[in-house]
């Protein structure tokens, strides 16, 4: 079952752009693309935890701020021929409200 | 309605212009492929390395290894693939394909990419078992398993491929004669020099050689047993490999009455005589020219495949190309006219004892060929130079020399790459050897620079091993590598260069990135974490007033304004300008470190202090009370001005001249807060002692007592380079002007991301010198935009954060959860 948690206002994420979710174990980066797309995931490059939060975002992907790796924001896998992968979140924007669903990825 | 392309010849010509074809959004409206692809292959494997055949022959690699497209590629592409089965004839009024079995294909577009036959001398006894060439799988097996059963094999053909094919045979343990038509070696790609000594080289391994014979018969029964010559000789054979040529493969065109000539002949977009009949490769004949190498095939793709995409308006316009031979052990590197002819100057370096030859030929100071032998590091270097036809005239004299920049850091003197055992260590950031590399190389079909940065993390993060990873590509896949394209593309969103970028946002007036990405038809829809930010800093170097900087658009580093360090905490830099700094404000930055819980500091390289593991959020708190003490961002995390480095000066030391820390305040004051392609460091010494260091800086000041020399392009970071002397002037307001219009002629026409150093060889210093010295007008033009840049530039973005500006980039949302 769902557990949507009310985040941010999605004018609140800048375009090609991204936030950082503090909980109480984890950061969690919510990224927004051109197209009002978001996505959530562990703020964490599965290559040497560079906070994905602070990198570039283009199309549906972000480029890590360490060392270039390209993380897909839909499926949280490592592109090209590099190989990793990070836990994503689901999410939905409602009335341009950003929610994410914790429970889901935590039980994956 | 989907079309058809049947592509004939299951090459890599024919294979790499479907997946360049991939590369673009190969949909229509519905979002259905725009193609049903067929490819008919007369072989019975997948599309494999062609130009790895040598190693396989040489047991140094296996079939499997040089596998380029395996069968899942096809499968998950979609792609039919017929193998074994030649096609033999094209109906051009059905529009059809038929294969040796009888299949029909038919097509609405055709691609063919039959490739090249090896030429077999037509002698008596040609056909005889034991005679074959040197072109396919087959050919190796033939050969390997010959090498069990018998002794003796001749290779007739001394060029590329024939020594290739008798390194080969003599590895798998046969006594091997090389007969060659004429008096040197590889005439086609040596000099008279070069070629005596790979003869010796040769010879040295143990490889024989009868030299200006000409094969008049092959002898024996059924099967091969002698070759005579046409003087009535003879030497005893149990194998003949003929390697004396190729020939493009035009039968089945030819048959199917499209135009050839030599080859098939295309225009420039790779189109036949018939417009939906392509074709590339080996087989074509293009401006007059047929290739026989690889980096050419793949530029023909490259273009058929844009044109087939209905994108683009690219069109192939010849190649260049270079040689090198895949011989273990032996460097060798030829391009371009290496026999100088009336007028030409020749540069030449020989060094017998060391086996190394070094030739270049050069015309009005372009270099027109080269030939190297022995030690081929400079290889790539001298060809893209050639490529590009840069003027050498300003190091002429050290060109022979090699490059400065290359593999110095760690690498010492070894220049002899291939002669590294696989365990050395090429790149010292991320720790890869020549072994991983080369491995990476054949297994994964590797042929640039960028997939093997892709593939090995090699040469991808300080960059200084660049040098010998090209040259251990070039070495690995001999002839496929093509060293850096006369026009290398930004990354690969795009076809189009920095310069084509920095052209088209002045030319045409583009104002903003989406107008940039528009007009020069990008290919993804917000660009990369390469290109974008190139083009941000394009855009607000060129229209400094009107284009608003886009914060999305830059690193992280200086859309934080801080160093990221890899724990994710920033460091912060206060800048001093000159180096100087107050009682006052050494006690703000202590105050603020004990109220921040600092937990390191410590003094850098340019005179400045760092403080490290700021988390982020409280970078805005930080600035606040730094920027109430009177400090303005150091910019010590970005593509920008960082310090002006100063010596003690004439105020104390005795052999100070000029007011040189003043001056170096002054030239902080003047430039600091402006962005550029890449770091930008200054420094000023009081006196030809230099302590400052102002000779590795991009723009240093060396007082002496009648004025100011001013250096330019120096670089003390990962390869150091000395400054050129850009001039010496009088006064300090003659060091700001020419430091302003410096800077801006590098900020308006480098590349991003390249310091001052590899702009000054890449534009020449003649050509700086024509700018800043000769040109008055110009100087101060050049000073004045960069004046108007740094009126919006000067604008501290600590102190702007600190009240408020871009929050939402320091503040964490905080949740249970």
């Amino acid at each position: 079952m769902s557990d949507w948690t009310e985040v941010v206002a999605l004018e609140e994420i800048p375009q090609l752009g991204s936030r950082v979710i503090k909980t109480d174990t984890m950061s969690i980066a919510v990224f927004r693309t051109a197209d009002d797309q978001v996505f959530a995931m562990k703020d964490e490059c599965p290559h040497k935890q560079g906070p994905l939060s602070q990198g570039i975002v283009h199309g549906t992907s972000v480029t890590c701020p360490l060392h270039n790796w390209k993380i897909d924001l839909a499926s949280g896998e490592a592109l090209g021929p590099d190989e990793g992968c990070t836990n994503v979140f689901p999410t939905k924007v409602e009335n341009g409200v950003v929610f994410i669903d914790l429970k889901v990825s935590a039980a994956a | 309605m989907k079309q058809k392309l049947v592509l004939i010849g299951n090459g890599m010509a024919g294979v790499r212009a479907l997946e360049e074809l991939f590369k673009h959004n190969t949909t229509d409206d519905s979002g259905s492929d725009l193609y049903d692809i067929t490819v008919i292959g007369s072989e019975p494997h997948p599309n494999y390395n062609r130009i790895m055949l040598s190693p396989v022959l040489a047991g140094e690699q296996t079939i499997d290894d040089i596998i380029l497209n395996s069968l899942e590629w096809y499968e998950e592409n979609n792609i039919t693939l017929i193998t074994g089965d030649a096609a033999t004839e094209i109906s051009r009024v059905k529009k059809s394909v038929v294969t040796e079995s009888g299949k029909e294909f038919p097509y609405d577009r055709l691609l063919i990419a039959t490739g090249s036959n090896p030429f077999i001398i037509p002698v008596p006894g040609a056909d005889k078992e034991g005679v074959l060439g040197f072109r396919d799988i087959h050919d190796v097996d033939v050969m390997v398993q010959a090498a069990k059963d018998y002794k003796k094999a001749v290779v007739i053909g001394g060029g590329l491929l024939g020594l290739e094919a008798a390194n080969g045979l003599m590895k798998q343990g046969m006594d091997v004669t090389v007969v060659h038509l004429l008096d040197s070696l590889m005439e086609h790609q040596l000099d008279k020099p070069a070629s005596a000594l790979l003869k010796a080289s040769l010879e040295e391994r143990g490889m024989k050689f009868l030299m200006e014979a000409s094969t008049a018969e092959i002898l024996g029964d059924e099967r091969v047993n002698a070759v005579k010559f046409a003087d009535g000789s003879e030497v005893d054979a149990d194998l003949v490999v003929m390697a004396v040529g190729i020939r493009p493969n035009i039968e089945l065109a030819q048959k199917a009455g499209i135009h050839c000539e030599r080859g098939i002949v295309v225009n420039d977009t790779m189109q036949t005589f018939d417009p939906v009949i392509y074709s590339v490769g080996e087989c074509v004949q293009h401006r007059g020219e047929c290739y026989g190498l690889v980096a050419p095939l793949f530029e023909q793709a490259k273009v058929a495949a844009n044109h087939l995409a209905q994108v683009g308006s690219t069109r192939y316009i010849g190649s260049m190309t270079s040689t090198k031979l895949k011989v273990t052990g032996i460097d060798l590197f030829s391009a371009g006219e290496f026999n100088e002819e009336e007028g030409d100057e020749v540069l030449q370096m020989q060094d017998v004892a060391s086996g190394v030859y070094k030739k270049l030929v050069l015309r009005d100071n372009v270099i027109k060929g080269a030939v190297m032998f022995g030690d081929t590091m400079d290889g790539t270097w001298y060809f893209s130079l050639m490529r590009d036809a840069s003027n050498i005239a300003d190091f002429r004299k050290t060109i022979l020399f090699g490059q400065h920049d290359l593999g110095d850091a760690g690498h010492g003197d070894d220049t002899r790459v291939m002669s590294l055992p696989d365990d050395a260590e090429i790149c010292g950031c991320n720790g890869v050897t020549k072994g991983d590399i080369v491995q990476a190389i054949s297994k994964n079909g590797l042929f640039t620079l960028e997939e093997v940065r892709a593939h090995t993390k090699a040469s991808s993060s300080c960059g200084s091993c660049t040098g010998l990873v090209e040259s251990i590509l070039a070495s690995t896949v001999g002839e496929g590598y093509e060293a850096a394209p006369s026009k290398k593309p930004i990354c690969g969103c795009t076809d189009h260069s920095h310069d084509d970028v920095i052209d088209a946002i002045k030319d045409h007036k583009l104002k903003s990135i989406p107008a940039v990405y528009e007009f020069l038809e990008w290919k993804t829809p917000d660009g990369c974490a390469a290109c974008r930010p190139a083009v941000n800093y394009y855009l607000l170097a060129r229209w400094p007033e009107e284009y608003k900087d886009d914060l999305q658009s830059r690193f992280i580093n200086e859309r934080a304004h801080g160093n990221i360090q890899k724990d994710g905490t920033y460091s912060v830099v206060p800048r001093m300008f000159g180096g100087l700094v107050k009682p006052d404000e050494l006690r703000a930055i202590a105050d603020v470190c004990d109220k921040f819980n600092v937990p390191e500091m410590k003094v850098t390289g340019g005179q400045r202090i760092d403080m490290f593991g700021i988390k982020k959020e409280d970078l805005p708190a930080m600035w606040k009370d730094l920027s109430d003490a009177g400090f303005v961002s150091g910019h010590a995390y970005g593509k920008a001005m960082r310090t002006v480095k100063t010596c003690a000066g004439k105020t104390w030391c005795r052999f100070g001249t000029q007011n040189s820390t003043g001056l170096g305040v002054k030239l902080e004051e003047l430039t600091w807060g402006s962005y550029m392609q890449h770091k930008f460091k200054l420094a000023v010494s009081g006196c030809p002692r230099n302590c400052a260091e102002a000779t590795i800086k991009d723009f240093g000041v060396v007082c002496v007592d009648s004025g100011y020399e001013l250096h330019i392009g120096g670089n003390g970071g990962i390869k150091v380079r000395v400054t050129d002397l850009l001039c010496k002037v009088d006064t300090e307001e003659e060091v700001l002007e020419y430091c302003a219009a410096f800077t801006q002629k590098y900020r308006e026409e480098a590349h991003y991301l390249e310091r001052t150093a590899p702009w000054v060889e890449r534009v020449g210093l003649t050509y700086i010198k024509e700018c800043i010295l000769d040109d008055e007008k110009e100087r101060k033009a050049l000073a004045e935009r960069f004046k108007i840049s740094q009126k919006i530039a000067q604008v501290d973005p600590w102190k702007a954060r600190a009240e408020g500006e871009a929050a939402h980039e320091f503040t964490p949302l905080k949740i249970a959860g």
